[in-house]
């Protein structure tokens, strides 16, 4: 007889992703039908060698403030910045005012250099004659991740 | 024909290019336990700060000059070195990894301006990087190495040479009287391997500038001297007589040696710090592809600290020479434990590995491994003996992967959660930038 009221305990210990080994897909004996793939010889995708044109010129940084939320660029993101492209108006850079790091859209226009935001709620960044702009790297990706 | 690239000021650039800040200021980096300057920027060399001034002497040089001092960030410069050198390596066919910082390279068969290709790598390097280097060209390393230091005085002391020697000088392109003129005004203290006592020899024979000594006759400097000055001589007139070692000569001994954060009297934290040292003492001996036969262990109070003195070192032979951690840490702590006494403030520490040998000439172990009765089980039935080689290369593979201190020995437990005495003192450390995705430079947006 059953009875309703007392199920079963389940002995089975709760099936997790982290719990299973994971397997070496190359090295792995195979058996049967050879792949139709085999001779393609492709490799899966690798996005750090398609997001990182040069390795020695990449680092990482992480975004913090809301002033180029219209970019897609938000407060925790990680962004990929550049030093080998050369920056052109209208690139998002890295730059370097009064000594601190800004992420802003470089922006030239009739030898006038600006840093313009891409909030309505904040204000461009024009330098003053004593101030310089520096621009440290070219801002070619942004990282954000949504569940680890 | 050779090159020298080296960043300048290397340490305290690589901390410039992640705070801008910094630009402009007189800057130090500060060994390890933030004991002594070991970079200084051109601002703080102005400030008459030595190579290796102590701390505690410059220290009011802080509020007196704005200057800065930064616990080293090893882990940052390490990576900064392998961006920088593997651009330095667009210069020649061949290189020469000589320090953290300095990179020869062979220009053999190169075509072209050589002192134009140089000037666009270091460009690049400079873009790419953030990092300013010097670069010295020459027929022999002696030479490259001599043109490197006048790249890099002319750009920072204008008027010491002429000003186109700045960031790049090319001693093979000058005429003999330009040569001349350039070894006159060189102090010989400044050739490579000249040191300290040998120059202060030399200068007591009349032997001021590096022209000087390119004229001594090399039979009497071997006489003299010895053999390596007698090649410096032969390499200052041109003859080539280094060639570029693709792989650096395996080093006879390696010692991990530190001064503790704090005093520590406790046996317990000696154990783990000695059992740390050990083992990064193996990493480096099987990083060269050796095997050592004998393990000397030292503890020692500070002799600037009142109190009782104390120290101590012993030597603990191997039974068979070996690089596995596992061998040497428990020879390191057998030999800490007959030199410890009780009741003393020690204040460093350290392992160093003797009688080291190639791995390549390892002894048969086939009749100890009986003798000791490892190869055998109880059964009497024979076992197939366990690979510490391939147990220290899976250490090692993880630890380079995934972070010093991943996986372990039972002795070395360090916790970063927990630090204790003997770590070392970083109070003054940036962030590692580049190496930790956790301490990524923040940019404001």
């Amino acid at each position: 007889m059953y009875s309703l009221d007392a199920p079963q305990p389940i002995d089975t210990p709760p099936l997790s992703a982290l719990t299973i080994p994971v397997l070496d897909l190359k090295s792995s004996v195979r058996a049967g039908f050879p792949s139709p793939a085999e001779d393609l010889g492709a490799k899966r995708i690798d996005l750090a060698a398609r997001l990182i044109k040069h390795p020695q010129a990449t680092f990482l940084m992480r975004a913090r403030g809301d002033s180029m939320k219209d970019a897609g660029i938000f407060d925790g993101d990680v962004l990929l910045v550049d030093r080998a492209v050369t920056p052109r108006s209208g690139h998002v850079v890295v730059a370097v005012i009064d000594g601190e790091f800004v992420c802003k859209t470089l922006s030239m226009r009739a030898g006038r250099v600006k840093l313009r935001a891409a909030n309505p709620g904040f204000p461009d960044i024009v330098p003053t004659d004593s101030q310089t702009v520096e621009v440290w790297g070219v801002v070619t990706a942004s990282i954000k991740q949504f569940a680890a | 024909m050779f090159a020298l690239v080296d960043g300048n000021n290397f340490y305290v650039s690589c901390e410039r290019v992640f705070r801008p800040s910094l630009q402009g200021r007189p800057v130090v980096v500060l060994s390890n336990n933030d004991g002594c300057a070991i970079a200084r920027s051109n601002e703080a060399k102005d400030l008459g700060i030595r190579m290796g001034h102590p701390w505690h002497e410059i220290r009011h040089l802080e509020d007196q000059a704005g200057l800065i001092g930064l616990s080293a960030n090893f882990e940052l410069y390490g990576d900064m070195s392998d961006r920088m050198m593997s651009l330095a390596a667009g210069l020649g066919p061949q290189q020469e990894i000589y320090s953290i910082d300095e990179s020869f390279i062979g220009l053999e068969g190169v075509k072209g301006d050589l002192v134009a290709r140089a000037r666009a790598v270091r460009a690049r390097i400079l873009s790419w990087t953030g990092i300013p280097c010097g670069i010295g060209i020459g027929p022999t390393k002696t030479l490259a190495k001599l043109a490197n230091h006048i790249a890099k005085t002319a750009e920072r002391k204008p008027g010491s040479y002429p000003a186109r020697f700045a960031q790049v000088c090319d001693l093979a392109i000058t005429t003999s009287d330009e040569l001349q003129a350039l070894l006159q005004s060189t102090p010989v203290g400044e050739v490579w391997g000249v040191g300290g006592r040998i120059g202060a020899q030399l200068q007591a024979l009349g032997i001021q500038t590096v022209w000087d000594l390119s004229r001594m006759e090399p039979q009497a400097v071997r006489q003299r001297w010895s053999v390596v000055l007698e090649r410096t001589v032969q390499e200052l007139r041109g003859v080539s007589c280094m060639s570029l070692d693709d792989v650096p000569p395996a080093k006879q001994q390696i010692a991990c040696t530190r001064s503790f954060g704090s005093a520590v009297r406790d046996l317990a934290l000696l154990v783990e710090a000695v059992s740390e040292f050990a083992v990064r003492a193996s990493e480096k001996l099987r990083a060269q592809g050796s095997l050592a036969g004998e393990v000397l262990v030292f503890v020692r109070t500070s002799p600037f600290r009142k109190g009782p003195q104390y120290s101590r070192s012993h030597v603990q032979p191997l039974v068979r020479p070996t690089a596995d951690s596992r061998e040497i840490v428990k020879a390191a702590l057998d030999g800490l434990k007959s030199i410890y006494r009780p009741g003393f403030d020690y204040a460093k520490a350290g392992v160093m590995l003797m009688e080291i040998s190639s791995a390549a000439h390892e002894q048969g172990e086939l009749f100890l491994d009986e003798v000791q009765g490892e190869g055998t089980s109880s059964s009497g039935e024979a076992q197939p003996r366990r690979d510490p080689q391939r147990l220290m290369a899976a250490l090692d593979a993880v630890n380079q992967r995934w972070g010093k201190h991943t996986m372990r020995l039972g002795s070395n437990r360090l916790n970063a959660q927990a630090p204790r005495g003997w770590v070392m003192k970083q109070e003054r450390r940036t962030p590692r930038y580049t190496t930790l995705w956790e301490e990524m430079p923040l940019v404001r947006a």
